[in-house]
């Protein structure tokens, strides 16, 4: 738990994004706190791919993103994530022309520490064994669910801070979810990292969260502890279906 | 026989200018999916500038080092200053930068240099040819240079943290700046390269050609013929494609339409190939999964 005066590890106010003239989000204030999980739930179209981008720089913003206490709206994509920023963007963002190697290297790609990576690859293997058996596998031939493993260790090899994870369950089997969870919890444990999952599976969203926002057409709706956004009745029905 | 060999010991050696250039090409392709039809121009242009220090007295390989270094600066610059600003732009306003850049080099090195003829000195020397008199001393240097240059770039590019992340940027911007790559400074990079390349294939081709402002203007309809047959996604492929369009150039030239006509064989080359094959004889076609 961070000390309270400490600043959260990302934190938003205000924040509005706009694809050109079209204006998506409209004042968002969360936090994502060091070592937690916090779920980001909403409909299709809510702005939660949107609220992802906002924080890495791919879209216009306004208002404040701070991360570690330091301003980083309007700076570049590649300096926010050489800050420490990993993104697993909505539909995954492989490479598909190059082998899963260059893909795991290229995540790699903004640290010097050549023995911290050297270590983190083999713990990649750890997590995702299927993985190392296709290294010289061109990346676009892998799986979906194989393509989801190598976009989480690619965003992992970054050593990141913060993990972005834009639906790690899109598009795959129930049986492989529930293992990508599980290792997500794992990480979380084993590498202190702050994670704000987007998930349209709220349930298990809810399942590893500690913190949940709820966002409707661009708008916070409901904010607090997951345990507490679990049990409201709205949600249960709207998103749980029980 | 003798004969045959020799159109086919030239060809080669052509072929590698042919296959520079197509790599250049195929460089700008993968990157922006257009082809940079001021890519010869630039060489071109590039060639005066060694001219101009050669005549100034610095030694051959002097100037030849400056010239691939200022070239790949000017390359470089065209990347910030003219495509950068153009990324999102219709397909048509990039096509027309590309032919403004290729009239601006063209009339600026007339203006300069003017249109006569100029012979450039070989680095190989003049003396007789070499093994049996088919194969001239600067045919077989330029090959050689041609070769070193092709296998250092491709080296560059399959075993560096750099080449990775250039090739990178060039097929998925969005995912390489996910993880923090500065995709312009790649783009950059690559527009610096393939003018450096350029610049080599030009000051190769310059002894055999003579230098004048139109001087690439063919090579890079060869180059560009052989770009396609290799296959424009595959820079192997375009360079392989390069060397096959020297020799089907000498031996066709030579043995069945004439030289007045050779560069018509380009043009034939380009057309089957688009009507024939379009991905080219080893181009890739990427498997992607959705
Ligand atoms: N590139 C874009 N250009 C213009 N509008 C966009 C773009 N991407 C998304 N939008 C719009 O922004 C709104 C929010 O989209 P967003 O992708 O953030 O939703 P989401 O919550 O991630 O939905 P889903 O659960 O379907 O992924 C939608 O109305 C969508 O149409
Ligand atoms: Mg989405």
């Amino acid at each position: 738990m961070p000390t309270p005066d400490a600043p959260a590890l990302l934190e938003a106010v205000g924040l509005h994004g706009a694809y050109g003239e079209s204006k998506v989000l409209h004042g968002l204030d969360f936090v994502v706190d060091q070592g937690g999980v916090t779920a980001l739930l909403g409909a299709n179209g809510a702005g939660k791919t949107t609220t992802l981008r906002a924080i890495c720089g791919m879209i216009r913003t306004a208002g404040e993103i701070r991360f570690n206490g330091a301003r980083i709206d309007g700076r570049a994509t590649d300096a926010i994530a050489r800050l420490g920023i990993a993104h697993v963007p909505d539909g995954r963002g492989t490479f598909m022309e190059l082998t899963v190697a260059e893909n795991l290297r290229l995540g790699a790609y903004a640290r010097r520490d050549k023995a911290g990576v050297a270590a983190d690859f083999a713990r990649m293997f750890g997590y995702f064994p299927t993985l190392r058996e296709r290294l010289r596998q061109q990346a676009g031939t892998l799986s979906g669910g194989e393509q989801q493993m190598l976009a989480i260790a690619r965003a992992l090899l970054l050593h990141p801070k913060l993990l972005l994870l834009d639906e790690p369950s899109f598009g795959l089997a129930p049986r492989i979810v529930r293992d990508i969870f599980t290792i997500m919890q794992r990480i979380v444990q084993e590498e202190g990292v702050g994670v704000l999952v987007v998930e349209q599976n709220a349930s298990l969203a809810l399942a590893i969260a500690d913190r949940a926002y709820l966002l409707e057409t661009g708008r916070i709706v409901m904010a607090g502890p997951a345990a507490d956004i679990r049990r409201d009745e709205a949600v249960r029905r709207s998103y749980l279906g029980y | 026989m003798n004969g045959l060999l020799h159109q086919l010991v030239s060809g080669i050696a052509s072929g590698g200018i042919y296959a520079s250039v197509a790599l250049a090409l195929v460089m700008i392709y993968q990157a922006t999916h257009h082809v940079n039809f001021a890519q010869g121009e630039m060489a071109m242009f590039s060639t005066y500038i060694a001219l101009t220090l050669i005549e100034a007295g610095v030694p051959y390989w002097g100037a030849f080092v400056i010239t691939v270094a200022v070239s790949f600066v000017i390359g470089a610059a065209i990347q910030r200053v003219l495509m950068n600003p153009m990324a999102n732009a219709p397909v048509l306003a990039s096509v027309g930068i590309f032919i403004g850049l290729l009239l601006m080099f063209n009339s600026v090195a007339g203006w300069l240099f003017t249109y006569t003829l100029k012979p450039f000195p070989s680095p190989f020397g003049e003396g007789p040819p070499l093994f049996g008199g088919f194969v001239s001393r600067h045919e077989l240097g330029s090959t050689i240079v041609t070769l070193i240059v092709l296998l250092t770039v491709w080296a560059f590019f399959r075993f560096t943290r750099l080449g990775l992340a250039m090739r990178a940027a060039a097929f998925n911007p969005v995912s390489s700046r996910l993880v923090g790559i500065p995709v312009g400074s790649m783009l950059a990079l690559g527009w610096g390269l393939a003018a450096a390349i350029g610049a080599v294939a030009g000051m190769m081709i310059a002894p055999v050609v003579f230098l004048d402002p139109n001087m690439m203007s063919g090579v890079l309809l060869y180059a560009f013929a052989g770009a396609l047959l290799g296959g424009i996604t595959n820079p192997l492929g375009a360079v392989v494609g390069g060397f096959m369009v020297g020799v089907i150039e000498n031996i066709g030239g030579a043995y069945i339409v004439g030289t007045e006509l050779k560069l018509t064989l380009a043009l034939v080359i380009i057309v089957v190939v688009l009507v024939v094959r379009p991905a080219g004889l080893f181009g890739k076609t990427v498997v992607n999964r959705v």
